[in-house]
């Protein structure tokens, strides 16, 4: 196979092509039972993906190893181990400038590591996905589930979704191809998963059939054209006045910056409508108890929800879908007839707590409680949250 | 009173298939009609060092993660975890719910008074027997252990079958070849690797089978009240 053998109707590994739509609403689906890891290898299948670089680090090893069996079955053009993190994420930037799809993944240390390129990745306007399994980045070294490496991805100027399960995970990586390469925005996507309580979490899962995949990437469409004997990586990275010590050049960096967020911003309406909305608010609508989470923290917090409905006390949980960019309009409708937003939180920091409350500045009463909080592996007991409710809130526990 | 969901840990030393034994709890219980979940939880360690998994299953969607900290269920794959705290939590039945189930894999008993005490204050019902010698009798193998286990839960809960446990360790165990069966490339190594596994599921179901009955018996004997709510299918549909 090559990609000369891709043809209109069908890709080099002879699936049929199909649009992000009908792949993600429309085709049949069926029953699976499998991890994060398995499912990540069934998203990018479906995905006509030209490239994939990867780099082993516990939780996302299996993954990143499964890529690597798609490249042997014929399904992905290109695959290979890069020296480290930082080689990867440069390496993929190599691929995705040369006008590849391009998909990668890592976790904890593995991003920090990495971390000089993503900013470059968004500077350069490559739609290149990361998945992240996020581990724990503190020393002495954890490789358990703890997401503050979120922390400083949030302004690299790449998007940010996070997923909360398997389904998820699956739907995102395809949802996140299509809207990273629309035209218009055309960014990094960062597609985040809580490291062992998705990627090694073995559940139920729909999975369209696997002989039809996405269209492929169209790099003559990008806002930055792709590299080649004449042009530099970075379309204006060719003009002489990038690097000099001017005000013409620092304009130019300020306003690409500012571009390079608006592009995220961009994104929004195609988010709303891949992802069926920025934000899913479940649980009583009138109620004065809101959980605001993303990712494994919002699944407890939605068996919060259950064990306090069993005692009559109402509540609802909003899981943010994306982080970048921010759902500011949708959190705010959902939070209205909120008195207390609890923000349960799997990192010491609370990046989450504190991009809400910004969020809400001004805009609402409520009282904002970044807890429980869990960190270093700990799991988050529904207990542990139930506590906090009755600890902050006038409702009582039985 | 049985619940609509149950939480099961089970520690065990790594090497011993407990991540393994919670994957096919799953699938099982998944093929029965339950809502079911697995996950690993280990260090960056190796055999014999304390690793955990975890299974959850419920007649009502699941949507607890990681670890187990208060099970209803916890089944003990090696002595170790009890006598030098090979576990993830201090005493291993820590958070250990009212009215729950503990299985431990011993020839000897292991629980002091204390234990006992607590666990009877808890109409916690406790099961010890040697479940790596039923391994090594029936399977010819001590690797065996975690399906000896599995079966021993299952026979304990009553409401998911054996049918379902056979579904269960034939996935995990010949997925990938049913994956590439269509295709020409089973070659006649393939084929007598596949032969040998279908001797090892086998084995496998025969060990699973022996200790579903024995504590199917056991949970009579002690009079345990029925755990989990059934889940009642219709033509493949979950009734509510």
């Amino acid at each position: 196979m090559s990609i000369k053998d891709m043809t209109k109707e069908k890709n080099w590994s002879g699936q049929k092509l199909v649009s992000t739509d009908y792949l993600l609403f429309e085709a049949p689906r069926e029953k699976h039972f499998m991890t994060g890891s398995e499912v990540t290898k069934e998203a990018i299948k479906r995905c006509t993906v030209d490239a994939s670089v990867s780099y082993p680090i516990t939780p996302q090893s299996e993954a990143a190893h499964l890529i690597g069996e798609l490249w042997a079955e014929g399904y992905v053009g290109m695959y290979f181990r890069g020296e480290n993190e930082f080689g990867v994420m440069s390496e993929v930037a190599g691929c995705a400038m040369a006008g590849a799809r391009t998909v990668t993944t890592t976790s904890g240390p593995g991003t920090l590591r990495a971390m000089e390129n993503f900013p470059m990745w968004s500077g350069t306007r490559i739609p290149v996905q990361l998945i992240l399994m996020a581990r724990g980045i503190n020393s002495p070294l954890t490789i358990q589930p703890d997401n503050l490496e979120v922390t400083f991805m949030l302004e690299t100027g790449c998007m940010i979704w996070y997923a909360e399960n398997v389904q998820e995970l699956f739907d995102m990586t395809i949802a996140a191809f299509t809207v990273a390469e629309m035209p218009d925005v055309h960014v990094p996507i960062v597609t985040v998963v809580d490291g062992f309580f998705v990627s090694h979490t073995r559940e139920a899962v729909m999975l369209p059939a696997d002989d039809i995949a996405l269209h492929p990437y169209d790099p003559y469409a990008a806002p930055l054209p792709p590299i080649d004997s004449e042009m530099p990586p970075g379309r204006f990275l060719r003009d002489p006045f990038v690097m000099k010590s001017n005000y013409i050049s620092y304009a130019t960096h300020a306003s690409w910056q500012w571009e390079v967020r608006s592009a995220v911003d961009r994104s929004r309406p195609y988010a709303r409508h891949y992802l069926n909305g920025l934000a899913h608010v479940t649980g009583d609508e009138d109620a004065e108890i809101v959980f605001v989470a993303c990712g494994t923290a919002s699944n407890q917090a939605k068996e919060a929800h259950r064990e306090l409905a069993k005692q009559g006390i109402k509540s609802k949980v909003v899981k943010l879908r994306t982080i970048r960019p921010f759902p500011h309009e949708e959190l705010l409708a959902a939070t209205k007839s909120a008195k207390y937003i609890f923000v349960p939180e799997f990192n010491i920091v609370g990046w989450l707590d504190k991009e809400v409350t910004q969020s809400l500045y001004g805009k609402s009463e409520a009282k904002i409680i970044g807890r429980p909080r869990v960190a270093g592996g700990m799991s988050m007991p529904v207990e542990s949250i139930l506590q906090e409710v009755f600890e902050n809130t006038n409702a009582k526990g039985a | 009173m049985a619940k609509d969901s149950l939480k099961i840990r089970m520690p065990a030393l790594g090497g011993q298939g407990a991540v393994t034994a919670a994957h096919i709890a799953a699938t099982a219980a998944d093929t029965e009609g339950y809502y079911a979940v697995s996950n690993p939880f280990f260090g960056a360690e190796k055999r014999m060092a304390p690793s955990e998994s975890y299974t959850r299953i419920g007649t009502v969607p699941i949507y607890d993660r990681g670890e187990v900290i208060y099970p209803d269920i916890v089944m003990i794959y090696h002595p170790q975890v009890i006598t030098m705290g090979k576990s993830y939590t201090m005493p291993f039945y820590a958070g250990i719910k009212e009215n729950g189930l503990v299985l431990i894999n011993s020839d000897i008993e292991l629980l002091t008074k204390h234990d006992k005490d607590f666990l009877d204050s808890m109409n916690v019902k406790v099961l010890t027997r040697d479940f790596t010698k039923f391994a090594v009798e029936i399977a010819g193998t001590e690797l065996a252990t975690n399906m000896a286990m599995l079966g021993a839960l299952f026979g304990a809960l009553g409401t998911i079958g054996k049918p379902a446990i056979e579904e269960g360790i034939k996935d995990r165990f010949l997925k990938k070849y049913t994956a590439s069966g269509g295709t020409a490339s089973l070659d006649s190594v393939i084929e007598k690797k596949f032969k040998k596994k279908l001797d090892l599921i086998e084995k496998n179901l025969e060990t699973a089978s022996a200790a579903y009955d024995l504590t199917a018996e056991w949970a009579k004997e002690v009079g345990l009240e029925p755990m989990l709510e059934p889940v009642s299918m219709v033509d493949g549909v979950r009734q509510i």
